[in-house]
């Protein structure tokens, strides 16, 4: 039964489910519990969530250069994680080719950089 | 032992001399996509015109000198360069040359441009009036057209399924944000951008539909082995296959603009900056077309039977309703879109004509049509009125009397447009449906019938406007701007190859005919 | 009298161009660079353009007389020679170079056209002085030269058509010259409109050539003639006689030419005296084969040639008009060579004798004719004229030669071009040889009248003129000219005749196959009949008009005296048997189109598409969802029918 090469995945799905829980119970139990009002407010990352304007206003774009350049990056260690697994049967042209492919995205992000992209006025 | 059942490698043979102009043109892309990030500003915009021109033309002749040697399938069969694949990315790789000196084209350094200083602002916004005061310039258009090119290179010659999606993608990315950037009316153009995207997007989908269900028939995604396994079809998998011929077909004939998958085309060019506009309509027709002969010629053939009524009803339907509705557009740009649509029908029916004469016929016309329209839409960004171009119908009145040579020159591509003899829109009509009446039996023949009507039709409209601008009298304040050379050399490169087409067809015609066998 | 025997020569296959002949096209392309520079340098070219385009003129002959060297040096077979200039038109059946011929033929007329053509340049320099556009009418004289040069050279029927076009817009714009007066505009279009109807007797010749023969250059045409029916030739004939007619303003085309004296004398000269009008007889000469072969065209030729002769000569007798009288002269001497031509290989060269000596005469006739007008403030009215002789003496000694040369004078030019065609009009057999002889004969007669008629009326009798006008002699680049040209008049056909012209000429007029033929009537008798006639005219020319007073204004006259002051109402008719059908014609037609077919037919089937583009319209309604839900819909229903089918 074990030998069945889908059970890896399921103990990849427990462990991160364990860890998952494991964390915020830790926290539960084990953390400092002194609260004041800014620690109630919800949270949400960088903006003032509240009060809101009519129609739910507008978000900065800035998020969504940042949420591009994750996926971008995000699709480059897809392609990384096979070559990784069989790199000893790739060889090297696969490697020059893994190299010619980062230094593609890295021009994409060598631009975002200079245009002023990463900094958060 | 767990193992990670990882099947031999294979390393996929790579014909660098094939795929050449491609990485020429996407290495120019990138180089341009660093200039953007170091060169100082004031320097990008001729150093991305030097390199784009650059890129184009060495690409150009690359093709022509070392991939004509190198024709053939390469890496594993995803790339096959062949005859059409060869002549229509050498058209591509012409017609976009003229399409980026266009729009480089700024006018003599005053604000006139076709782009807006920085698409991140608001339309309106005091952000884009500073950035309008800095005469920034959005450079970028010209790495994102290479982008594009680069992916049409790739569509006409992708050799499977996959290849063909991600060719597709590459090329339509860049011409969503393209389609956005006009500096007047901004608000219309990001409107047709996100209309242009979200059909876009919708079209993809079909396309990738269509390609999964193919890939559960036939086991893989390569051109010939789906054709492959038609002939050896296994019949509980046969319902899989229609739909996912027509899904795919969908996809192409979204890009083509076909009836009824057209709504996009008329609000995109119209919001579109104008060299985009022509850009667009000449080129992704282009590659298109070529990706729709390589689908219907090569990986769909042997199941032709069954889905031909149904391109035989789109074409019919497409310059049944281009043409109709070209009559009463009040606005150049989209008399020139539904123009456009109708012109799509009657390449359709070159290519329903399933022979080679048909697939030589299609290709002459794509060039034609091509060189025509980059020209027209170069005139049309030319004709202002108070700074933002004068689009409507009515502006022209009388441009005849004021800007003889402009109104002549805009005169003539109508002409061509409408296939009037010795122009070379006639020769391209005539190349296309003849083979449609010689090899497409009675549906072709009917085909023809009806293109030819449409082709009254649309003729009536572009009289309209010849008589519009020479017999009309003059609305005051349109006026013509004088581009710079390299505008000039494209607009009369493009309106001779439209003479020249017209009046000596033959070595054009010679060359599709030589280049017009697909490899299966 | 000479025998009408010609040495015998093969029709020389054309060889290949070399030395001077090889740059032939440089004859045509001085004058057209010429024309080319002055139009389109503009007004910068005013104080410099004259001269240059007289100059390349100039250059133009010199070439042509290296040719005609070049040619005298090789033997008769040799003298036709053929350059390929480029590739005309190639479309599968038809493959058509362009090409020029040059031989003995077309030689004559270059030097003709080059040398007249020039003179005519240097007499306008004078003439012209004084006009504000001199510098546009130099441009139009040289775009003229330039294509009677192409015509004349041409190698094919097509290149000639080229050729032929290209002259009559030249004489469309000299004759329309003077625009600003609206009867010239006018005479211009009916010059060309005139034209245009002779054209469309060459297309038809071209079209009926390619249908029979398969090719339209002179070679092929040459040697296919004899594989071609009867019929076919015989039509071919007839469109190029109706061609020939229009441009040589022949019966029943020849309306135009009197209005076209509207244009600037010069141009008189030049284009409707010594060159274009004579085109249609190069023409037919240059088709001999085809008129040998169709006996029944060529008899067409000979009367179309006879008619024309005697219309003009008595429209010639009535005329007041200086220019016009020397207009129906140039029409009815061009009947003279028409008819030879018609008369076939007897008369071919003869033709063409005519044809080079009446350039030179009439050309200096028209240019004394100008000098008169010059000298008496633009009068054109002979009665108005009288006893010029002793204010312009030059002007009367060079029109006098032109005088004696035209009405056949022994010894002088037109005696020995002339008296030729009347002795080979005597030849034959049955009834043609008397109708014609006779015609030929007594149009002689009344040539020698009314040249007479002109000569005594302006040059001699009692002044007539008014006070005002202060008759002088033109400055010397207007007299120079006449002068050489006068000196043609006198001694140009005894050196022509001397030098064997006819013969050198014979190889291309198909002359070598011709067995020797007599006359009717015994050849001195026919010179002493011509001699005695001629005399006679101008006997009575002189009782009537330079011993008796010529009236100032002109008397009633008899009938045929009305007539013939009304053209012999060729203008009426042509009025009520084309124009006034035609017009009613296109009335008819186009009510028919305005109310059948543009309402029924367009403008329904127009409405009913814009009706249908309109509603069609509401489905672009802007909102993506709406264009994703047609798109969805169209696959659906795609795949529907797709299913239903199977």
């Amino acid at each position: 039964m074990l030998n069945n090469p889908y059970v890896p995945i399921l103990f990849m799905l427990a462990l991160g489910f364990a860890f998952a829980a494991g964390s915020v119970g830790a926290s539960v139990l084990i953390g400092p519990k002194r609260y004041n009002k800014a620690k109630m407010l919800p949270y949400e990352c960088g903006i003032q969530p509240t009060p809101r304007p009519e129609g739910g206003g507008r978000v900065p774009i800035k998020y969504y250069l940042t949420a591009m350049l994750f996926i971008i990056f995000d699709v480059e260690s897809i392609f990384l994680f096979p070559f990784a697994v069989a790199f000893n049967k790739l060889g090297l042209f696969a490697l020059v080719e893994m190299i010619l492919f980062v230094a593609t995205v890295f021009i994409a992000y060598a631009y975002v950089w200079r245009r002023g992209g990463l900094d958060w006025v | 032992m767990l193992s990670l059942a990882t099947a031999d490698f294979q390393q996929a043979d790579v014909d660098y001399g094939a795929i050449l102009p491609m990485l020429i043109v996407f290495g120019g892309a990138l180089i341009g996509v660093l200039v953007e990030g170091f060169a100082p500003r004031r320097a990008r915009h001729s150093i991305q015109t030097a390199v784009s021109v650059l890129a184009l033309a060495a690409a150009f002749f690359a093709l022509a000198v070392v991939a004509q040697g190198h024709q053939g399938k390469t890496l594993a069969g995803s790339v096959v360069l062949d005859g059409p694949a060869l002549f229509l990315q050498g058209a591509l790789l012409l017609m976009a040359l003229l399409s980026v000196l266009m729009m480089a084209e700024k006018f003599g350094g005053e604000t006139p441009d076709a782009f807006t200083p920085m698409g991140a602002t608001a339309p309106g916004s005091p952000q884009e009036a500073a950035a309008t005061r800095l005469g920034l310039v959005t450079s970028e258009v010209l790495p994102l057209t290479l982008f594009s090119v680069g992916g049409m290179m790739l569509f006409t010659a992708a050799g499977d399924l996959l290849t063909m999606f991600v060719a597709l993608e590459v090329l339509s990315l860049p011409l969503y944000i393209l389609s956005g950037l006009a500096r007047r009316r901004r608000l219309l153009s990001q409107e047709a951008s996100l209309k242009y995207f979200l059909l876009g997007s919708f079209s993809s989908a079909f396309f990738l539909f269509g390609a999964a269900l193919l890939y559960g028939y036939a086991g893989s995604v390569g051109f010939a082995e789906i054709n492959k396994a038609i002939t050896t079809a296994t019949p509980q998998l046969e319902n899989l296959l229609l739909p996912g011929i027509l899904f795919v077909l969908v996809g192409v004939l979204f890009k083509v603009g076909a009836v009824p998958f057209h709504s996009w085309t008329p609000d995109v060019y119209q919001g579109a900056p104008s060299p985009v506009t022509g850009f667009m309509a000449a080129c992704t027709k282009l590659a298109a077309f070529g990706a729709l002969l390589r689908l219907a010629y090569v990986a769909f053939d042997a199941d032709r039977w069954s889905w031909r009524p149904a391109l035989i009803a789109v074409a019919a339907l497409t310059m049944v309703l281009g043409a109709i509705l070209t009559v009463t557009q009040t606005d150049v740009k989209r008399l020139l879109a539904y123009s456009a649509i109708s012109h799509a029908g009657f390449i359709l029916v070159g290519v329903l004509s399933f022979d080679r004469m048909g697939v030589a016929g299609v290709m002459f016309y794509l060039v034609a049509y091509g060189f025509s329209t980059i020209a027209a839409f170069a005139i049309i960004s030319m004709v202002r009125a108070g700074g933002s171009e004068a689009t409507q119908l009515s502006q022209w009145a009388g441009l005849g009397k004021r800007e003889p040579f402009v109104a002549v020159l805009f005169a003539f591509l109508m002409m061509s447009m409408a296939g009037i003899p010795l122009t070379a829109g006639f020769t391209a009509k005539f190349a296309a449906f003849a083979p449609a009446v010689a090899h497409g039996d009675r549906a072709g023949a009917a085909l023809v019938i009806i293109g030819v009507l449409a082709s009254a039709v649309t003729a009536f409209v572009y009289f309209r406007v010849i008589v519009l601008m020479f017999f009309n009298d003059t609305d005051g304040d349109v006026s013509v701007l004088s581009p710079s050379i390299g505008m000039w050399t494209a607009i009369i490169l493009a309106t001779v190859v439209t003479i020249v087409l017209g009046v000596y067809p033959g070595p054009a015609l010679d060359a599709a005919d030589q280049l017009s066998q697909f490899l299966r | 009298m000479t025998s009408l025997v010609f040495p015998a020569a093969e029709q020389a296959a054309a060889a290949a161009a070399t030395g001077p002949a090889a740059y032939a096209w440089l004859l045509i392309a001085f004058p057209l660079l010429g024309a080319a520079i002055l139009l389109l340098a503009g007004r910068r070219s005013d104080s410099w353009g004259p001269a240059l385009a007289t100059g390349l003129s100039w250059a133009s002959f010199g070439l042509g007389v290296a040719i005609l060297v070049q040619m005298l040096g090789l033997g008769a077979e040799e003298r036709g020679m053929r350059s390929r200039l480029f590739e005309l038109i190639n479309t599968g059946s038809l493959k058509l170079d362009a090409g020029l011929l040059v031989d003995q033929l077309s030689i004559s007329f270059v030097m003709l056209v080059t040398f007249v053509g020039s003179l005519i340049h240097v007499y306008s320099l004078g003439y012209m002085e004084h006009d504000v556009d001199k510098r546009r009418f130099f441009a139009y004289l040289n775009l003229f030269v330039a294509a009677m040069l192409t015509l004349v050279l041409a190698d094919s029927y097509l290149v000639l058509f080229f050729g032929w076009e290209g002259v009559g817009l030249a004489s469309y714009l000299l004759i329309g010259f003077w625009n600003h007066n609206p009867a010239y505009a006018t005479a211009a279009n009916k010059a060309f409109i005139v034209n245009r109807v002779g054209d469309i007797g060459m297309i038809l010749a071209l079209g009926m050539m390619f249908k029979t023969f398969g090719a339209v250059d002179f070679a092929s045409v040459n040697e296919r003639v004899g594989g071609a029916s009867q019929t076919a030739l015989t039509l071919i004939g007839l469109f190029l006689l109706l061609a020939a007619c229009g441009k040589s303003a022949q019966f029943p085309l020849q309306s135009w030419l009197g209005d076209a004296m509207a244009g600037p004398t010069p141009v008189s000269a030049l284009i409707h005296a010594a060159t274009m009008v004579t085109a249609g007889v190069y023409l037919i000469v240059r088709s001999h084969a085809i008129f040998d072969a169709a006996p029944d065209a060529r008899l067409a030729v000979t009367i179309v040639g006879a008619i024309t002769l005697l219309f003009g000569a008595v429209v010639g007798m009535a005329k007041d008009d200086i220019k016009k009288a020397l207009a129906a002269s140039t029409m009815s001497q061009i009947g003279y060579m028409m008819l030879a031509a018609g008369l076939g290989p007897v008369g071919y060269v003869f033709a063409i004798f005519h044809l080079i000596t009446h350039g030179f005469f009439k050309a200096g006739m028209f240019l004394g004719a100008g000098s008169v007008m010059h000298g008496m403030d633009n009068q054109v009215d002979m009665r108005r004229f009288g006893n010029l002789s002793g204010a312009m003496k030059l002007t009367w000694a060079t029109f006098g030669l032109g005088w004696l040369a035209i009405i056949g004078f022994p010894g002088l030019s037109g005696w020995w071009s002339k008296d030729k065609i009347i002795e080979a009009a005597f030849v034959g057999e049955g009834w043609r040889p008397w109708v014609f002889g006779l015609v030929t004969l007594f149009g002689a007669g009344l040539t020698a009248f009314y040249m007479s008629r002109l000569f005594f009326m302006t040059f001699q009798g009692k002044k007539r003129w008014t006070d005002e006008v202060h008759p002088h002699e033109s400055p010397a680049t207007m007299t120079v000219p006449m002068i050489i040209l006068s000196l043609g008049s006198l001694a140009l056909g005894a050196i022509l005749a001397m030098v064997k012209f006819p013969e050198w000429l014979a190889p291309v007029t198909n002359g070598g196959h011709l067995e020797h033929r007599e006359p009717v009537l015994s050849i001195p008798a026919i010179q002493i009949a011509t001699f005695v006639l001629m005399a006679l005219g101008i006997a009575v020319a002189w009782m009537k008009y330079w011993r008796d007073d010529v009236p100032v204004v002109a008397p009633e006259g008899n009938v045929l005296t009305k007539a013939a002051r009304a053209d012999l109402f060729q203008d009426d008719v042509n009025e009520t048997v084309f124009r006034a059908p035609g017009a009613g014609l296109v009335e008819v037609l186009d009510d028919l189109d305005r109310g059948g077919v543009d309402k029924v037919a367009v403008g329904g089937l127009g409405g009913t598409t814009a009706l249908l583009s309109s509603k069609l319209r509401r489905l672009q309604n802007g909102f993506a969802r709406s264009y994703a839900l047609t798109m969805l819909a169209g696959v659906v229903a795609l795949l529907g029918a797709v299913w239903v089918i199977q």
